[in-house]
Order: structure tokens, then C-alpha cells, then sequence
């Protein structure tokens, strides 16, 4: 399993990549592994709406499981990965770089007091697999 | 009754369990609610249940005995005698769902001709494994709607001319779903049923409008205007449809729907007084991931060999479970099969021979309602082969009169809608001979001139 | 037995063998004057297969042999009771008088079919100690919609707004918090503690005036009476919330223990479980529920009831109505009467006595099944089951073998599999619900199956990935399926 440092994650195994005022958003190397064949993947909302933290902006669906995607920082919607759509199997191969799923323009500094490092992810992970 | 074991094998098994008697593997259950008296009768042989069940059926008037005229969302035809034969075999009977595809594409494979068959009549480019009938069909496009729009449009623009059951059911499913609600034009008479009230009630708040296709007083418009209506809010458009008409009739898709519901019970499936039915479920491909109920796809085994599966699986409850889109964890597979069966039996010169038969013996019995005095036919356009007459006294004391000379008269909407009163809707298919139609207007007439004097 | 797996196996669709101008159907010449067609509203093409009635039966008769059914073998399908389904039922279900009978005939022209759903409706009030009952729900999950709504109903009625919560064990099916989303109600789940029993402790904080009702399946899906149930229907109805039943293991209770009396105020059968009716490849099913007398007027409509007394020359006069504040309809018409006539016979052959022999011996297959198969498989919950028993498909020497593989490989051994990876708090679930209609033998062969895979698991445990491998398909790929989407021929 890979954990990028750098990033913010949170509990429900999103990633957050944090530019200026851009925060980059998809879901974990964790999250796709436990999925396993991602076979659709969507955002539901669009470019221009503003989201709270914790709105719902997607979904990904394996054969087994699906899960729906949260935004874990709030802002506005400034870009949508269309790839995702199109070829979801990207998620399985690529969770932090090619497959992110929205970039969001942020309303102001982060609150990370429900997010994680890449040291506290790795354990959440970790104590999950029991 | 059922039971194979002896005495000496349950004595084995208990010795193996390590218990004495039955009785002790019960022992979880609150010693006063144990092995309760229920109050039954003692069991019957086969025999004896056989004389019981044949008496009962026997007090029912079957329609092998009468002449019907009823519809109203329940059609009498012709059932081919190869349906029976091939939905007795155990192996589709006594199957459950397809959950291992291996030891499974019988059933499979015939959903997935099912589906093809479903939407190649509908004009449609895909079609679910079946909803439990016309009516929850329609509730579950409701339903689709609202996640169509993720919620932000809560309106369902509802025809008059749809089944009351279906409105009635629709308003079940809906209630308490997130602010959803239905409503309809102002319905006075046959001429509010007309499409254009729906083209000018339709806005940026609806989120889709139902129509019946013929709708339930028999009626057939074109929806290609209001498709474009629809589409120009934004909104989707449900066709609920008699698929025997559809023999004929130019489809919901070649008019733009989005949805296509219907009953499928005239497709081979006997009345069996009101069920198990079919609800046909069909979609435009883009909306099949808002679909709920089973869907069955093609793809290939690991030995290559073409074969089916259940898909799409991860919109369902055992995987979703309180953010599926329905609750509805099975099909009416069985039926499902039947009207594979009997469209594959019909075919495409069958379906239009039927619905052709249908069409005309409709016309020529509202023909000859409309000779006799005192009766009107209320249809102002095309209809399939279902009218209203208006008749010159209360529908009951008609069909009390027809039914003695074995006739089922048809339904009674005064009960339904006041605007009706006196008032029969009667449907007409191809087990209705030009006798039985002479005799029904022959009835009609002398119940009228019995009441004059 | 192990062979090198068949091909060729593959069906021509009906489209593929279908030949312009062929005819399976003819019908009488049109005996009346023909009527012109409304021009403008005509289809162009009807693009249907064009076959003869023989090809026709012979296609469906190929494809039903790449089935496995009950009339083929064991079928221990967990939670989903599988058994034999007496051909008697299928035979009268299928008399003229039934079968042609038009819903909206004149109650007077159908005397016998409201009696029989009269009676029923009383012998289902019977079986689970309730006091009133509705037959139109179409299925289970429909059944739980309709009783879910109308504990839904009953709170608007009392004016109680703040009960919203609806709570349900982890072990649930999974369509019990669907139903309660679909009715409006958020759902809060309950843990389940060491001995398979809803986690008293848990449940207390969740006993508020928020609260709406519980949604129980008892035995629940792991085929455990749960030892405290009287106590937790009685924690529920103390925070005034009603408690709901799902009937789905029923066939564990019947003369055993009524709903009813533990404290259950609304439930579903399933008919094509308990009562013995076929499952049809899916459905159709039959779904009714039965309530307490404070619930009979807001149960889903219409009933079957007695419009007029019997006399000393009349029988009585059957009809149908609509309970006072139902919570709607859920269906058209009155339900799957076809399906209703089958479990009536079957109920009314088993009797007092049968019925009662029939969860006694489903309780005894499953727990010989479970007495011998925990020697070689992990069993988290032990303690004496009711009708179904659940497994670990995880065996200690084969740490690759997964449930999934263990349940392909019963194929070989021609055996339906078990329910796997339900229910979700057991790792690597196996479901075993071997039903009353087994005899020693079929339970002893798969016993020796599931022994000699617990062998080639640790042996060839690449024998097992492979399974099946005398079916005439072998597993499906099924992320091509939900890739390509080929929904239709």
C-alpha cells in the first residue's frame, strides 16, 4: 500500500494536496485496494458550486462494494477530472496522481483537526486490517 | 409432511448433536412461549386438500365460463400452451436468484433475452430483470427521478389518465421520501387528459411526468411534443405502457421518453385474480446506474465462453444497504420468463396479429354501443381497445343484468371518479368473438328498454 | 474428479436463431369489420425474433438445463430457505377457477378466492400470535416496506414528530435499512455482542424519544435465538418505539414461538420461504404481514374480511377492504393470489402438528450439519443454532482459500453453495440453511464434501481458485460485465 507524505487524509480515505489556495482531492491507494476493480467512477457535482467540508461530491463503485466520495475542505469547485469517468480503472492504477477527482479553490485557511498526516494515516490503515 | 427422516435416523442425528430429544435444541426460548398451541386444524393428505381447493375455485365464476369485457390494468388473452409446459420445468421453478452464474445462466440468459425483448418493444435501450408490477414500476421511476436530481426537484407531474392504483401507489411510496409529492391537472373530463395540460404544467420543479400509453381510459396521444416540453425544463418523461399495444403503436422511445414502465401481465401471464403480475421497467442507457431492481449483462466465463451475470450489483441494498437506490432484492423472475416466451412465440407478425385483433374488435363493439340508445361513447380521440361508454342508467344494474346472461360487463369508474357517473369502461381483446360482442350490445339494449317500461 | 472443464456450452440467444417469416403463433381471422389505424401514432418496425413453437420449447428447454434447482439437489442456500416445493401446490394453484379470474370481478364471482384469502390471512394470524393481517405486499423487502410504513403511519397518527430512528442489528439483511430509508426514518445500527445476541448495553443509550422502532430479525442471520429478545422489545416499547419482525427466518418458529408473544408489533412472512412456495428464479414471491390489534387499521390495503354474516341459508359474504387509516396501497390489486394459493395448501396438509415438525427438524438438520462441520471449520458463534448456522470459509492450514472458493468448489461435488460473505459480521461468511426436506443422506454426502474441500484446500489449494470445473460454465468475469454493460442482444 502506498501513503504519499505530504498530503491530509481523513477518515473516510480521501487525500488532500494543498497548493496556494487549491486543494487537490481523490481517494487513498488504501481505499482503491479495498475496493478492488473499480468498474464506475463519478462526480456529482459541478464546476462553480461551493461545497462544505464533508459535502458529498461523488462516487466510486467496484464489482463488491461501493463508496461515495467527500470533500474533506471546503471552497469552490475550480475543476473536475473527467478521466475518472472515463476510465475508472485509473483509480485502481494511479489513486494519487492521475485520478484526483476535484480541484477545489479554498474559502479560507484548512481545518484540519478531523484530518490526518501521512504517519497517523498509515496507522489508521494499519488498525483496520485486524 | 414434507419430512423424510425416521425415527432411527433422528435418533442418530440427535446422538451426533449430543442432545437427548428435539425438544432440547430450544432451549434459547423463554420457557413460556415454548411450543405455543397455534389453533390449527390437523394436516390434510393430499387428496383431501385437493377436493378442498377444487371446491373453492369452483365457487369462483372463471372466465372459461363467461364472456369479459373487464380490464381496466388486467387483460384477458390468450395464453399459448407452451408457456405452461416450459414454466413447469423444476428447473426454472424451483431455482432461486442467479447469485452463481455458473450452475445459473437458464435463468440468466433468459432475463437477458427478457431485457433485449423488453426493449426492443419499447423502443427503449435497455430494460431491468422486472418490479413487482405496473404500479410499483412507476413508484420506483418516482423514485428514480428524485436521484436524478440528487433531491432538488421534488415534483411528479402525474396524468389523469394513469391507473388510480397506480396514482394510489406512487402516493404511497412517495410520501415521507424527502419532500417528494405528485400532482395533476384538474381532471373534469376526457378532454383534460389531453398531453397539452401537461406541456403547460411542466417547470423547472418537475422532475418528471407521467403518462399512460394507452392510459387507462384507452386512450392513445402522442407524446413527442411533450418529450420535447419536458426536456426543454429539464425534466424526465415516464410512458407507463400496455405492451400489447405497443404491437402496433409507435414507441415511447421514438417519441423521446426517458423512462418506460408498464404491466406486463398481457404478455402471457394468466389474471389469477390480480397477481403475480410484471412490471416493466425500461430506460435510455444513460439512466440505467439510477435503475433499481436486478439487471443481468453479458460477458464471458473463464473458459471464454459467452455467458450472463447479475450487474451492477453495487446499486443495491446488500451492498448500499440505507443508500440503495430501492429496497427490492428480487424480480418477478418466473414472469419474467413467461413473457420472454410468449414474445418469443408471438414474434413479430403474432404481436401485431393480436394487437391488430384487439384494435379492431374494440372498435367495432364501440361501434355498436354507440347505436344503441341511450348510450354515448365518452372517448373524443384514438383509443387502443378500452372506451367509456355512458350509459342511460347506474353501471351496477347493467352489470348485474349482464352477468345474468354470463357477461362481465365491464368496469364501473363511477366509484373511482365522480365525474363518471353511470359510466363503463369496457375493453375489448381477441378472446372476444363479434358474438359475444352482438350479445353483450344485444343485453345492453334490453336492459335499457327493461328499465323503460 | 478432477477433469479438464467443458466449452461449447454457450446458448444461441432467440434473436440469433430467429428466421424472417417463421411463425410459432397464429390466431383466428378478425371476424369483425376492420377500423383504419390512427395514422401518425404507428410504429415503424417491431424488431421480435420470428421462431416456430418448436424452436421455442427447445431453446427454453436447453437453457432451464444450465440450471441448478431444488428438483436437482440440495440448495443450502442461507436465509433464503430452500425447500422441496410440493407439486400438489403448483397443481392446484394452477385450477381454472383460480387462474382465470379477473381482480375486478363482482365479490359475488369470487367467493372462492376471497375464503381462501380470508382464511389464510387467519392462519398467518395464528402462526405468529397477531391479531390482524394484510396479503398485498409482492415479496419480503416489499413486506417490510409496507410494515415499516406503517409503524411510520401509526407515530403520525399519535403525533409523534421526533421519531425518526430507526435501529437495526449489524446482522441485518441488508434491505432492512433500505426499507427504513426508503420510509423516511434514519437509520442507527446496534451491535451484536460475543454470543450473537443484540448488545443490551448498546441499545440502552439508543432508547430515546427519538426513537421510531427496531427492525429484528430473530433468529437473526447468524441462526441464533437471540436470549434476551423479550427484554430488548420490552427496552424498545418503554422509549415508545414499536418493534418490527422480519420474517425471514421464520421457519425456525412455526409452532415453536410466536412473535407475538415476545413482543413483536408488526412483521412479514416470506410465503416462498416458510411456506414452501418456489422461488421462480428470483420470484415471483409473496411478502404479507401480520400486526397487533393497535396497528390493524393502519396496515396497507385492501384486506379480506366478512362484508356480511353467515345466516341460517347463507354462507357468509367475503370482500375486500380498506383498513380505516392504512398507510396506502403498496401494489395494484390484492397481491400474488397465485402464490397465495400454494401456501395455503401447503399450510393446510402440514396442520397443527406438521407445522411444528417442520422448524423441529429444520432446527435438527441444521445443528447435525453444524455438530459435524465445526470439527474442520472455525464456528464464531457457538452454541446451539435454529434453522441456519454460519461458518468461517477460512481454514487455518489454507491461508489462500477464500469462501468464495470453497463455495465454487461444492459445485463439483454438485451441491448448490451456501450463502457467502453474509452475514457482513462474520469474516468469510458460509450461510448453511439446510432446510426440513433434507433426509440423513443428502446431509451426510455434503458433509463429506465440504470435509474432502477442507482437504484439497491444504492439498491444491489452486484446485479450489479454479472451481468450478464440471459445470458447464466456469466464473464469470464480472468486472467485464459492469465495464461493457451489454444489457441487451
Amino acid at each position: 500500500m502506498k501513503i504519499e507524505s505530504g498530503l491530509l487524509y481523513s477518515k473516510n480515505d480521501e487525500w488532500v494536496r494543498i497548493e496556494g489556495d487549491t486543494a487537490t482531492i481523490g481517494i487513498t491507494d488504501y481505499a482503491q485496494s479495498e475496493l478492488s476493480d473499480i468498474v464506475f467512477a463519478e462526480v456529482s457535482i459541478e464546476e462553480g458550486e461551493s461545497v462544505e467540508a464533508g459535502d458529498c461530491i461523488g462516487t466510486v463503485e467496484s464489482v463488491k462494494a461501493a463508496s461515495d466520495i467527500y470533500t474533506p475542505v471546503a471552497g469552490t469547485v475550480a475543476a473536475i477530472n473527467e478521466a475518472i469517468a472515463d476510465e475508472p480503472e485509473i483509480i485502481n492504477k494511479d489513486a494519487f496522481g492521475a485520478a484526483w477527482f476535484i480541484k477545489v479553490t479554498l474559502d479560507g485557511p484548512v481545518d484540519e483537526s478531523d484530518l490526518m498526516d501521512a504517519a497517523a494515516y498509515e496507522k489508521y490503515c494499519a488498525e483496520r486490517e485486524h | 409432511m414434507f419430512i423424510p427422516h425416521t425415527e432411527s435416523e433422528r435418533e442418530e442425528m440427535l446422538k451426533s448433536i449430543g442432545v437427548e430429544k428435539i425438544e432440547d435444541l430450544f432451549a434459547a426460548i423463554p420457557e413460556q412461549h415454548r411450543f405455543p398451541k397455534l389453533g390449527m386444524l390437523h394436516g390434510m393428505t393430499e387428496m383431501e386438500a385437493s377436493a378442498q381447493l377444487k371446491e373453492m375455485a369452483e365457487a369462483n365464476l372463471s372466465l372459461s365460463n363467461a364472456v369479459c369485457f373487464l380490464g381496466a390494468g388486467a387483460y384477458y388473452h390468450y395464453i399459448p400452451a407452451a408457456i405452461d409446459n416450459l414454466i413447469s420445468r423444476g428447473e426454472f421453478y424451483t431455482a432461486y436468484t442467479p447469485y452463481q452464474p455458473e450452475i445459473s445462466q437458464g435463468t440468466l440468459q433468459g432475463i437477458f433475452e427478457y431485457q433485449s425483448l423488453i426493449a426492443r418493444l419499447t423502443g427503449m435501450d435497455c430494460a431491468n430483470a422486472s418490479h413487482y408490477d405496473g404500479a410499483t414500476a412507476c413508484a420506483e421511476a418516482g423514485i428514480l427521478a428524485y436521484h436524478q436530481f440528487r433531491g432538488k426537484r421534488k415534483e411528479i407531474l402525474v396524468s389523469p389518465g394513469l391507473h388510480p392504483h397506480y396514482q394510489s401507489v406512487m402516493r404511497t411510496y412517495l410520501s415521507d421520501f424527502d419532500g417528494m409529492y405528485m400532482i395533476s391537472p384538474t381532471f373534469n373530463s376526457l378532454e383534460d387528459v389531453n398531453p397539452q395540460k401537461l406541456i403547460d404544467a411542466v417547470d423547472e420543479n418537475t422532475a418528471m411526468v407521467m403518462v399512460q400509453y394507452p392510459d387507462f381510459f384507452g386512450q392513445i396521444f402522442d407524446f413527442s411534443e411533450l418529450a420535447e416540453a419536458c426536456h426543454a425544463k429539464g425534466a424526465l418523461l415516464c410512458v407507463c405502457v400496455n405492451p400489447i399495444a405497443l404491437g402496433l403503436l409507435k414507441t415511447p422511445g421514438e417519441m423521446g421518453a426517458d423512462v418506460v414502465v408498464g404491466e406486463g401481465q398481457p404478455l402471457g401471464i394468466p389474471l389469477s385474480y390480480g397477481g403475480p403480475y410484471l412490471g416493466i421497467f425500461a430506460t435510455r442507457k444513460e439512466l440505467i446506474r439510477k435503475v433499481s431492481g436486478r439487471i443481468v449483462g453479458q460477458t464471458v466465463d473463464n473458459r471464454g465462453q459467452k455467458s450472463y451475470v447479475l450487474t451492477l450489483t453495487a446499486r443495491e441494498q446488500h451492498i448500499r444497504r440505507e443508500k440503495a437506490t430501492s429496497n427490492i432484492c428480487s424480480n418477478q423472475g418466473l414472469n419474467a420468463l413467461t413473457a420472454a416466451i410468449y414474445l418469443s412465440l408471438l414474434g413479430k407478425e403474432g404481436l401485431r396479429e393480436v394487437a391488430g385483433l384487439c384494435y379492431n374488435k374494440a372498435h367495432y363493439a364501440a361501434k355498436k354501443i354507440s347505436e344503441l340508445k341511450g348510450y354515448e361513447i365518452l372517448n373524443p380521440g384514438p383509443f387502443f381497445h378500452e372506451f367509456v361508454v355512458k350509459c342511460p342508467k347506474p353501471v351496477d344494474e347493467l352489470q348485474e343484468h349482464l352477468l345474468e346472461h354470463g357477461i362481465l360487463g365491464g368496469y364501473d369508474l363511477s366509484g373511482s371518479y365522480p365525474v363518471f357517473e353511470n359510466c363503463l369502461l369496457i375493453a375489448v381483446t381477441e378472446m372476444n368473438s363479434k358474438q359475444d360482442i352482438d350479445d353483450l350490445c344485444l343485453v345492453l339494449k334490453g336492459g335499457h328498454h327493461h328499465h323503460e317500461h | 474428479m478432477s477433469t479438464k472443464p467443458t466449452t461449447g456450452n454457450e446458448q444461441k440467444t432467440i434473436f440469433e436463431l430467429s428466421s424472417a417469416g417463421r411463425r410459432g403463433m397464429r390466431y383466428p381471422k378478425c371476424d369483425v369489420p376492420e377500423t383504419e389505424l390512427p395514422a401518425g401514432l404507428l410504429r415503424e418496425d417491431l424488431p421480435l425474433p420470428e421462431l416456430s413453437e418448436a424452436d421455442v420449447v427447445r431453446h427454453f428447454t436447453n437453457l432451464s438445463e444450465l440450471n441448478y434447482s431444488l428438483d436437482n439437489g440440495f440448495y443450502p442456500l442461507g436465509s433464503c430457505t430452500m425447500k422441496y416445493n410440493p407439486k400438489i401446490d403448483e397443481k392446484l394453484s394452477r385450477l381454472d377457477g383460480f387462474v382465470n379470474v379477473h381482480p375486478l370481478q363482482p365479490i359475488e364471482t369470487v367467493q372462492g378466492s376471497l375464503l381462501l384469502m380470508y382464511e389464510l390471512q387467519g392462519m398467518l394470524q395464528r402462526v405468529s400470535g397477531m391479531d390482524a393481517c394484510t396479503l398485498t405486499p409482492a415479496a419480503g423487502a416489499h413486506g417490510e416496506f409496507s410494515g415499516v410504513k406503517t409503524i411510520v403511519a401509526w407515530h403520525q397518527a399519535q403525533g409523534h414528530d421526533k421519531r425518526k430512528v430507526m435501529l437495526i442489528p449489524d446482522s441485518a439483511h441488508g434491505t432492512n435499512p433500505a426499507t427504513s430509508a426508503m420510509s423516511g426514518l434514519v437509520v442507527k445500527p446496534v451491535p451484536t455482542d460475543a454470543r450473537g445476541n443484540i448488545d443490551l448495553e448498546k441499545l440502552a443509550p439508543l432508547c430515546n424519544d427519538e426513537l421510531a422502532g427496531i427492525m429484528i430479525t430473530n433468529p437473526n442471520t447468524l441462526g441464533l435465538f437471540d436470549e434476551h429478545i423479550v427484554e430488548v422489545n420490552e427496552m424498545v416499547h418503554k422509549a415508545g418505539g414499536l418493534v418490527y419482525g422480519d420474517g425471514a427466518n421464520m421457519n425456525a418458529l412455526l409452532g415453536i414461538a410466536r412473535p407475538g408473544d415476545l413482543g413483536f408489533d408488526v412483521m412479514h412472512f416470506n410465503l416462498h420461504k416458510t411456506f414452501a412456495t418456489p422461488h421462480g428464479g428470483g420470484g415471483p414471491g409473496s411478502g404479507p404481514i401480520c400486526a397487533k390489534a393497535f396497528l390493524a387499521d393502519f396496515i396497507p390495503g385492501p384486506v379480506a374480511c366478512v362484508l356480511e354474516e353467515e345466516t341460517e341459508e347463507l354462507p357468509p359474504l367475503y370482500g375486500l377492504k380498506m383498513p380505516e387509516e392504512s398507510m396506502g396501497q403498496v401494489r395494484s390489486f390484492w397481491g400474488h393470489f397465485g402464490v397465495m394459493v400454494k401456501a395455503y395448501v401447503y399450510i393446510l396438509m402440514e396442520g397443527e402438528e406438521g407445522l411444528r415438525r417442520v422448524s423441529e427438524y429444520a432446527t435438527l438438520n441444521a445443528n447435525y450439519l453444524m455438530a459435524a462441520l465445526k470439527k474442520v471449520y472455525p464456528l464464531p458463534f457457538d452454541r446451539p443454532c435454529m434453522h441456519e448456522f454460519v461458518l468461517e470459509g477460512k481454514l487455518p492450514n489454507a491461508p489462500e482459500v477464500r469462501a468464495l472458493d470453497i463455495a465454487k468448489r461444492l459445485m463439483d461435488y454438485k451441491f448448490h453453495p451456501p450463502t457467502n460473505y453474509f452475514p457482513l459480521i462474520v469474516h468469510e461468511a458460509l450461510m448453511i440453511e439446510p432446510t426440513e426436506t433434507e433426509n440423513k443422506q443428502v446431509l451426510d454426502e455434503f458433509i463429506e464434501a465440504l470435509l474432502a474441500i477442507a482437504k484439497e484446500a491444504e492439498e491444491d489449494p489452486q484446485l479450489l481458485h479454479d472451481a468450478p470445473l464440471t459445470t458447464p460454465f466456469g466464473r464469470m468475469d464480472e468486472v467485464k460485465a459492469a465495464k461493457d454493460l451489454i444489457l441487451t442482444a
